[in-house]
């Protein structure tokens, strides 16, 4: 049964600090095969939430299964075919990037100590294996990180920031990495604030702010609809943006350099093509701009929620923001968690 | 980096479970391999020998050796035999300078890891919180014990390489061969380490509870001062039998024909009320505890 249930399957997990509201009432839906992208400003809960995942912390509410286990109730058998790192991987500076895997596979029992050079190779740290970590780069650090989780064989990957402080090379090279093992197989729960490596790499993402998920599901779905923007080019232009700015569901309609430009749903973009060819006008292209991540992304997170969130309720992932209970019984809106301290800072 | 090998993923679909997972030796072996590999350990280690080395040099030169106190038959030995000095030298390092040695890794042992962020490291593998806890506990009893150990050994060999192998006189005034003799050390020394466990024990509950080394470290040596000055509190000479600091003398016993068990029993107990809440209260703290750090 275990083997059968889904890599990650969070449900109501809150963490409270004293009055502070860490992560308030997360969902995460992490299926098999999936590279997940969790996002979310900092000060958001995505750390918080992972440490949760990890059973590194204790929920204060909710709770967190892997693979159908439970961390806090199982220990260490509900990491079994789990892996990854949480903000900085960390090892002991004092012994050599093989002698901490080899601490670490020791830990891992299994025949973890055998792969060793192997996971070393994998990560291009073989030659630099007998030195102190100490003296490593902070990029050869999360390679390292990378390292020690691949020495656990796992069916679950949980990255936090893996490409953080790696040059553009070392960072195509962690995608090319987080990529390859995906294609083996590996489930991939990636927390990043690389959106371009997010929207290269993931195929679900959970968009997480002031502690609540505002957004879960297929990222091709939230770009496709999530304000999908339009360029037109007809016959007359200037009549049919006339036409568009009074069009249902049609927004944002303004003249650009080579036709009109707006965004609406589909359904909406029918309707005025539609109107338009009632009126003599020949659309002569159609062309969808999807919208980026990173606009998704600031759409979601900043500023005028209440019309982005108008814009992203009718997709099937997108979650309408609650008014939390706050732990010491007050009120607080999901938007006054990201002034408090946030202890995963 | 390269290619991933098509064993560093496991085919989809692997089955979980069925590793063998390390136990707790493994987990303490790993725990004193870290131990070895940090200078912290040698600071202590080197202060245990430094001492009767220097208690040594100072006996060589100097032409007075009554020290007074409890054990002023063992100073007035000095010279005649070296099996007296490692008596002395635990009698002065056994208020202070060992509970300070012990404190050195007790208060480290948890705090330091969570500070530098390799606590959750080691708690994302495959052992349980529990196997890690005992681990360090461990590392850190043994390394108390190995300072005590190491500091009777080289007031052995100095005191006898000074002063020779001969039979000493007991506390009762009873002369016992210099065979006995050795092995009364090695038992006093033994006997000395169980209310040295328990400010041990005490070391590793500040290490969890504050997450802090020096704080740790500090405040496991200013609770033995503490008991100290309690029990020079007029008034209050009623709780003195129960202050871990009186119980660093519970080796006395052993240095009397017959060997008097009265207050070695008594000591035993009274470290265990201090050193059993104190691990187990860690223990706790230690298994639900949010590990945040690094």
């Amino acid at each position: 049964m275990p083997d059968e249930a889904a890599p990650v399957r969070a449900r109501g997990l809150v963490k409270r600090y004293k009055e502070v509201l860490a992560v308030d009432h997360i969902d995460l839906n992490v299926r098999s095969g999936d590279v997940y992208g969790f996002l979310g400003p900092n000060g958001a809960g995505k750390t918080t939430t992972l440490r949760m995942c990890l059973g590194l912390i204790m929920p204060s509410e909710g709770k967190v299964e892997l693979f159908g286990r439970d961390p806090l109730r199982e220990g260490a058998r509900a990491l079994e075919g789990v892996a990854g790192f949480v903000e900085a991987p960390r090892f002991y500076p004092y012994l050599s990037g093989r002698k901490n895997l080899e601490l670490l596979a020791a830990l891992d029992g299994g025949d973890a100590r055998e792969r060793i050079e192997e996971v070393l190779d994998v990560v291009e740290l073989a030659p630099r294996g007998k030195h102190r970590v100490g003296g490593y780069s902070h990029g050869m650090r999360q390679r390292l990180g990378i390292a020690a989780a691949l020495l656990r064989r796992p069916r679950l990957l949980i990255l936090d920031e893996p490409a953080t402080g790696l040059d553009p090379a070392g960072m195509r090279d962690m995608r090319t990495l987080i990529r390859r093992l995906a294609d083996d197989g590996i489930t991939v729960l990636l927390s990043s604030h690389q959106l371009p490596e997010v929207q290269e790499l993931c195929d679900r993402v959970a968009i997480v702010d002031s502690g609540q998920v505002v957004y879960e599901g297929a990222l091709a779905d939230l770009r496709r609809q999530g304000g999908a923007g339009y360029r037109m080019r007809t016959s007359d232009d200037a009549r049919a943006l006339k036409i568009a700015a009074t069009a249902p569901g049609v927004e944002h309609a303004s003249a650009g350099e080579h036709g009109l430009n707006f965004q609406a749903q589909e359904s909406n973009v029918g309707a005025l093509s539609l109107a338009l060819g009632a009126e003599g006008i020949a659309i002569l292209a159609l062309t969808p701009e999807l919208a980026t991540l990173e606009d998704l992304f600031f759409r979601l997170t900043e500023g005028d929620r209440g019309t982005v969130l108008g814009d992203l309720n009718g997709l099937p992932g997108a979650i309408p923001r609650q008014v939390a209970q706050g732990g010491d019984g007050t009120l607080a809106t999901a938007g006054q968690g990201a002034d408090m301290p946030s202890p995963e800072q | 980096m390269s290619a991933v090998g098509a064993s560093a993923a496991p085919p989809a679909g692997a089955q979980i479970g069925g590793v063998r997972r390390p136990r707790v030796p493994t987990v303490l072996r790993w725990e004193l391999r870290k131990l070895v590999s940090q200078k912290r350990t040698y600071l202590g280690l080197g202060l245990a020998a430094l001492f009767p080395l220097i208690f040594v040099v100072f006996e060589n030169l100097h032409q007075q050796h009554d020290h007074g106190g409890n054990l002023s038959i063992f100073s007035g030995q000095i010279t005649a035999s070296g099996l007296a000095t490692p008596v002395l030298t635990l009698e002065f390092l056994s208020a202070f300078m060992l509970p300070l040695i012990a404190s050195l890794v007790a208060g480290d042992i948890v705090a330091a890891e969570d500070g530098n962020g390799t606590l959750k490291t080691i708690l994302t593998r495959s052992v349980d919180r529990g196997q890690v806890f005992a681990a360090k506990a461990l590392a850190a009893m043994l390394y108390a014990g190995l300072a005590v150990y190491v500091s009777a050994a080289v007031a052995t060999v100095g005191g006898v390489a000074s002063w020779g192998f001969h039979p000493v006189t007991t506390l009762s005034g009873t002369k016992v061969s210099a065979s006995e003799a050795l092995l009364l050390v090695f038992a006093s020394n033994a006997l000395y380490l169980i209310p040295l466990l328990a400010v041990v024990a005490f070391g590793v509950l500040l290490s969890t509870a504050t997450r802090n080394s020096a704080a740790s470290v500090v405040g496991a040596v200013g609770f033995v001062i503490l008991l100290y000055i309690v029990s020079a509190i007029p008034g209050l000479e009623g709780i003195q039998p129960y202050l871990l600091t009186q119980q660093f003398a519970n080796w006395h016993g052993l240095l009397r024909t017959p060997t008097d068990w009265a207050p070695i029993w008594h000591s035993a107990w009274v470290c265990a009320l201090y050193a059993v809440p104190a691990l187990f209260a860690a223990y706790l703290v230690f298994l639900r505890r949010d590990v945040a750090g690094g």
